[in-house]
C-alpha cells in the first residue's frame, strides 16, 4: 500500500484552478520531484498536501488515514512535513527556538535538537542566534532541521535552492542527500519518504526516484528518473510542442 | 519639590495605566486584534470582586484567586465565539465586534448593578490611604507602589513566559506567522484561544486595582479603554516593556498637566498621545529619510 495517495486533487486561487485533477500514489522510501514551469501549481499542490491551502476536491490519504479536512497541524502529528518555499523562519527568534518549536508537532522519531545539529553542523555555533540574521543556506539548513524535528514520514521540500548561492545549495543538497540515503543507497532505510519540488533539472536527476511533470496544474507526465531523459523533461516542462520536443517525447 | 512630587505620583500612576494596558498589549501582539471590550472587562472583573467582597467578606486581592481562572474562561469563550470567526474577516470586523461585547457588558452590568458608583477600597482596610513618606518629603501611596509591582512584575511574567517557556515559543511562532507555525505542529486557533485567556486574566487583575484605588460603575470601562489604548500606542503597540514605559509617560504626563491647571489631568495625557503618535507617523519617516541620505552613493563614470 502506498504510503501517501492523492486522488483527484483539486485546489484554486480564487476563481482560478491552480491544481487540477492530481492523482499520485507514493511509495514509503520514495523521492519523488515534482517539476514544471512557474505557475504549473508544485507549490500549491504541496502547500495543499500539508494543508495551509484549502482543497477544493479530491482526497488525501495518508498512511491510510484520509487526512483532507485536517488543519496543518494535525497533519504534521500524523507525519507529513512542509519545508516551505522561502524557508518561512520565525526571525526574531533564535535558531534553537526554531528548531524546538517543532516539538509541537509532538512525535516520537531519531529526530530531536541533538541529532539535528550532528545533521547541520553549521547551526551548532548559531543556536542562540536570530534565524533572520543568518545567511540563506545557514536558513535553509534550519528550516530543513525545524521540518525534520517533527519527524516527519513524509518531507515535502518547495525549492529548497531559490536564493542561494551555489556554494550554499551544494551543501543543502549534500546534507539531503545524506538525509535521504541516496550516498549510501539506503534511502527506504531511513524510512523518510521525501516529494521535492525543484528548479534545478541536475539536481532533480540526482536525487529523484521518481519525476512527475506538471504544466498548468496538471500532471502531463512522470516516471522514473533512470528511465527518463533531460530533454524529456525539459519539453513538458515548458509545455512545447513543436516538431523537436515531440520528438523528444516520444522517441 | 512640587515638580519632584508630581514625577513620583505620575510614575505610580504610570504602573496602573502599564497593568491595565498590559493585557490589550498582549492581544495585540499575538492577535492583531485591538480589543474594544478591554475596559468593560476590567469592569466586569471589578463587579465580581465586589460581589465577593461584598456578600462573602472576601478580600479582592484574595478574590482574585476566583476572578482571574473565571476572567480566563471569559477571554477563551469571546475568542471562540467572537474574536476567530470576525477575525477570518479583516481588521475592522474584530473592533466592531469587540465593540459590540463592550456595549453588551456595560448595559448588562447597568441592568445587574445599577448605576451606583462602587468601589473595593472599604474591602482592603487601610491600604487604601496608607503611604510611605520618602527621602524629600515625597508621599507614595502604598496601594500605588503595589500597583507598579505587580505591573512590572505581570510585564516580566508574561515575558519569561514567551521567551523562556514551550507556549511562549508556540505564541511566539503563531503571532509571526500562523499558517507556518501550523506546519510545524502548533494548533494556532488554541494558542490564540490560550492568549486570549492570558490577556484577559491580566485585565482581571487590572480590574482589581481600578476598584481598589478608585470607585468604578457599569460605564468606567470605555474610558479605562482609552487610558489603556494610549499607554499602548506611546510604547508601540505590542511591546510588553514599550506598554510599562507608555503607561509611565502617561501617568507622568497626566500628573504633570494636573500640576499645571487644575483641568490639565486628562487633557495633558491625550496631547502626549496625540504628539508621540503624529511623532511616530511624521519624524520617524524624517529620520529614515535623512539615514537614506547618508548611505554611500555610487556614480557612474
Amino acid at each position: 500500500m502506498s504510503l501517501l495517495k492523492i486522488d483527484g486533487l483539486e485546489a484554486r486561487h480564487g476563481l482560478l484552478t491552480a491544481v487540477q485533477g492530481i492523482s499520485l500514489e507514493i511509495e514509503q522510501g520514495e523521492t519523488l520531484a515534482l517539476v514544471g514551469a512557474n505557475g504549473a501549481g508544485k507549490t500549491t499542490l504541496l502547500r495543499t498536501l500539508a494543508g495551509v491551502h484549502p482543497l477544493a476536491a479530491g482526497r488525501i490519504v495518508f498512511d491510510g488515514l484520509d487526512v483532507s479536512a485536517l488543519p496543518a497541524h494535525r497533519r504534521a502529528a500524523a507525519g507529513l512535513a512542509l519545508v516551505p518555499e522561502g524557508r518561512k523562519l520565525f526571525p526574531a527568534m533564535t535558531v534553537q527556538e526554531n528548531l524546538l518549536v517543532a516539538l509541537s508537532a509532538k512525535r516520537d522519531g531519531r529526530w530531536n535538537l541533538s541529532t539535528v545539529l550532528e545533521a547541520f553542523p553549521q547551526l551548532k555555533p548559531k543556536l542562540k542566534a536570530a534565524a533572520g540574521t543568518l545567511s540563506g543556506g545557514q536558513q535553509q539548513a534550519v528550516a530543513i532541521g525545524r521540518a525534520l524535528m517533527t519527524n516527519p514520514r513524509v518531507l515535502l521540500l518547495d525549492e529548497v535552492s531559490l536564493g542561494l548561492s551555489p556554494l550554499a545549495v551544494q551543501g543543502v543538497y549534500d546534507s539531503l542527500r545524506t538525509l535521504m540515503g541516496k550516498s549510501t543507497g539506503k534511502g527506504a532505510a531511513q524510512g523518510t519518504t521525501v516529494v521535492l519540488v525543484e528548479q534545478d533539472l541536475q539536481r532533480t536527476f540526482a536525487v529523484a526516484d521518481r519525476i512527475v511533470c506538471m504544466l498548468e496544474g496538471k500532471v502531463v507526465a512522470s516516471g522514473r528518473a533512470d528511465e527518463m531523459t533531460r530533454d524529456q523533461v525539459m519539453a513538458y516542462y515548458f509545455g512545447h510542442r513543436t516538431p523537436a520536443a515531440h520528438e523528444a517525447l516520444t522517441t | 519639590m512640587i515638580w519632584l512630587n508630581q514625577l513620583v505620583q505620575g510614575l505610580m500612576l504610570g504602573g496602573y495605566y502599564a497593568l491595565l494596558a498590559c493585557g490589550l498589549s498582549f492581544m495585540y501582539g499575538v492577535m492583531r486584534i485591538i480589543n474594544l471590550a478591554h475596559g468593560s472587562l476590567a469592569v466586569l472583573s471589578a463587579y465580581l470582586l465586589f460581589l465577593l467582597a461584598e456578600r462573602f467578606d472576601i478580600h479582592p486581592l484574595l478574590g482574585l484567586v476566583a476572578v482571574v481562572p473565571v476572567m480566563a474562561l471569559v477571554g477563551w469563550v469571546l475568542h471562540r465565539l467572537v474574536l476567530e470567526r470576525s477575525a477570518r474577516s479583516g481588521a475592522l470586523l474584530p473592533l466592531l465586534s469587540t465593540f459590540g461585547v463592550a456595549s453588551v457588558l456595560d448595559n448588562s452590568m447597568f441592568q445587574s448593578f445599577g448605576a451606583d458608583t462602587r468601589s473595593l477600597a472599604p474591602y482592603i482596610d487601610t491600604l487604601s490611604y496608607d503611604s510611605w513618606t520618602l527621602p524629600g518629603g515625597v508621599i507614595v501611596g502604598q496601594l500605588s507602589v503595589l500597583t507598579l509591582v505587580i505591573a512590572v512584575g505581570l510585564l516580566g511574567g508574561l515575558h519569561l513566559m514567551l521567551v523562556r517557556t514551550a507556549l511562549g515559543r508556540r505564541i511566539r511562532a503563531a503571532a509571526h506567522d500562523a499558517d507556518t507555525a501550523q506546519l510545524v505542529g502548533v494548533d494556532a486557533r488554541s494558542v490564540y484561544a490560550a492568549s486570549t485567556a492570558i490577556a484577559i486574566s491580566t485585565v482581571a487583575i487590572a480590574g482589581a486595582f481600578l476598584a481598589m484605588r478608585a470607585t468604578f460603575d457599569p460605564y468606567t470601562g470605555p474610558q479605562q479603554l482609552i487610558f489603556a489604548f494610549e499607554a499602548v500606542v506611546i510604547g508601540g503597540a505590542g511591546s510588553l516593556w514599550g506598554t510599562l514605559i507608555g503607561g509611565i509617560v502617561l501617568g507622568i504626563a497626566q500628573s504633570i498637566g494636573a500640576q499645571i491647571h487644575s483641568q490639565g489631568f486628562l487633557i495633558t495625557g491625550h496631547v502626549t498621545f496625540l504628539v508621540v503618535l503624529l511623532a511616530r507617523v511624521y519624524v520617524a519617516d524624517s529620520v529614515r529619510r535623512w539615514f537614506r541620505t547618508l548611505r554611500p552613493r555610487i556614480t557612474m563614470p
